[in-house]
């Protein structure tokens, strides 16, 4: 197991105060947030300064990790000595929960002794539920209609029989029900970490994303696509096929004089569900190149007889 | 996989969650939502307590301000400001994915 610098990793000096520790962080959870950032592998960076600073803003884990760590250089082979914290009296909170499934090894391997206890506190070994945990689920669009199946891997903190914490790697098959949505949450009732004390085990909660798909897009329930038409499939009116995610193929009318952007929209061929989401379709026409004989004479033809000017409404 | 080996997702549809059930998935104190809730920072559905029941969206909303409260000490206000932006900012990014900038 590697050593990890603490220090290094909030950017602060091993003698800083607390409120130094306090601005390093918010700066870094700032910076590395995961809905803003840039940066790459910002997610995983915003795990380790949370990681950090749970320890470093913990006098008692500060304190413990300061006298263990001395000497250490940040990746350096690490291994803490038995009983190393028998003088560390920690009272804060424990390690468990839902927040330890992001931590790394070298935490789990410190301060897993410390145990998980309950989030009320009190005394003795009472009653209770495991937390909740959460993921990020990533499913193509077309498992929302036809459901899926996936391996998950999950970090989960189990106590052992010496009351210490230690962090196991899970894999749960799971199915996935047809009729997801971007951002729905997927119940997995008692995947969550542990009970204590006899205790329920908590739940895992997903929560679905889609990778991008080169033709589908989806907003909630509804099905979005462009079109492409000919010039004259859109003046004209057409019937024209349109592949969908299931495999299906949908015949829509294009109503004659359809002009680029026009929405035409079929209830209740989105995703499926109750109800289900409707097929967004937005008409694109699309030109004809002029690279032949024929083709520019065509257009000329056009140009001559139709009289069309595109810029009539606009005055210009 | 073997398909009978395999767990089962529930989907949690709008307006599913309980009071309880959503300060667990939160791993917030029930009085923690409850005062969230009748400053107006929290959006429900239901009159009373009891009755309350809260969405995926409410349970992403919960999550975060209560990141902004611990992580910068954020007043109640504040953090749900900050939630507003975000979920504007998610909204913009889903338009621009309606229209194919994204």
């Amino acid at each position: 197991m590697q050593f990890k610098d603490y220090y290094q990793t909030l950017g602060v000096a091993r003698d800083a105060t607390a409120d130094d520790i306090k601005k390093a962080f918010r700066k870094l959870a700032r910076k590395y947030h995961p809905d803003l950032s840039k940066e790459p592998g910002a997610e995983a960076r915003m795990k380790e300064v949370n990681e950090a600073n749970a320890v470093l803003s913990d006098p008692e884990k500060r304190a413990a990790y300061d006298a263990l760590g001395r000497g250490y250089q940040p990746g350096q082979d690490f291994r803490p000595p038995p009983d190393w914290d028998a003088n560390f009296e920690f009272s804060g909170p424990g390690f468990g929960g839902a927040e330890a499934a992001d931590f790394s090894d070298f935490f789990a391997e410190l301060f897993g002794r410390m145990g998980a206890r309950p989030r009320e506190g009190g005394f003795g070994r009472r009653e209770a539920r495991g937390e909740d945990h959460h993921a990020k689920i990533v499913l193509d669009i077309e498992d929302a209609w036809r459901g899926a199946a996936r391996q998950i891997s999950l970090r989960v903190p189990r106590t052992d029989a010496a009351g210490r914490v230690v962090l196991d790697t899970r894999t749960l098959d799971v199915r996935i029900p047809k009729g997801v949505r971007e951002g729905q949450l997927i119940r997995l009732a008692g995947q969550g970490s542990p009970g204590l004390g006899g205790g329920p085990a908590g739940d895992l909660l997903l929560e679905v994303h889609f990778h991008p798909h080169s033709h589908f897009r989806a907003s909630g329930r509804d099905l979005l696509v462009d079109l492409p038409v000919a010039p004259w499939e859109a003046a004209l009116g057409s019937v024209i096929p349109v592949a969908l995610p299931d495999g299906g193929t949908l015949k829509v009318r294009i109503p004659a004089g359809a002009q680029s952007g026009r929405q035409l929209v079929v209830r209740g061929k989105g995703i499926p569900g109750n109800p289900p989401g409707d097929l967004e379709l937005t008409v694109r026409v699309v030109l004809p190149p002029a690279d032949t004989a024929r083709a520019k004479e065509l257009y000329e033809t056009m140009a001559r007889d139709l009289k069309f000017d595109p810029r009539a409404a606009s005055g210009g | 996989m073997r398909e009978e080996d395999a767990l089962i997702g529930a989907q949690l549809e709008d307006a599913c969650l309980t009071l309880d059930e959503l300060s667990r998935a939160c791993a917030a104190p029930p009085d923690w939502v409850i005062e969230h809730v009748r400053e107006g920072l929290l959006p429900v559905a239901g009159e009373s307590p009891s009755a309350w029941r809260f969405g995926s969206r409410d349970l992403l909303r919960a999550r975060q301000m209560l990141r902004f409260e611990r992580d910068f000490d954020a007043v109640p206000e504040l953090a749900a400001l900050v939630a507003d932006l975000f979920e504007e900012l998610h909204e913009l990014r889903a338009q621009l994915r309606r229209a194919g900038f994204e």
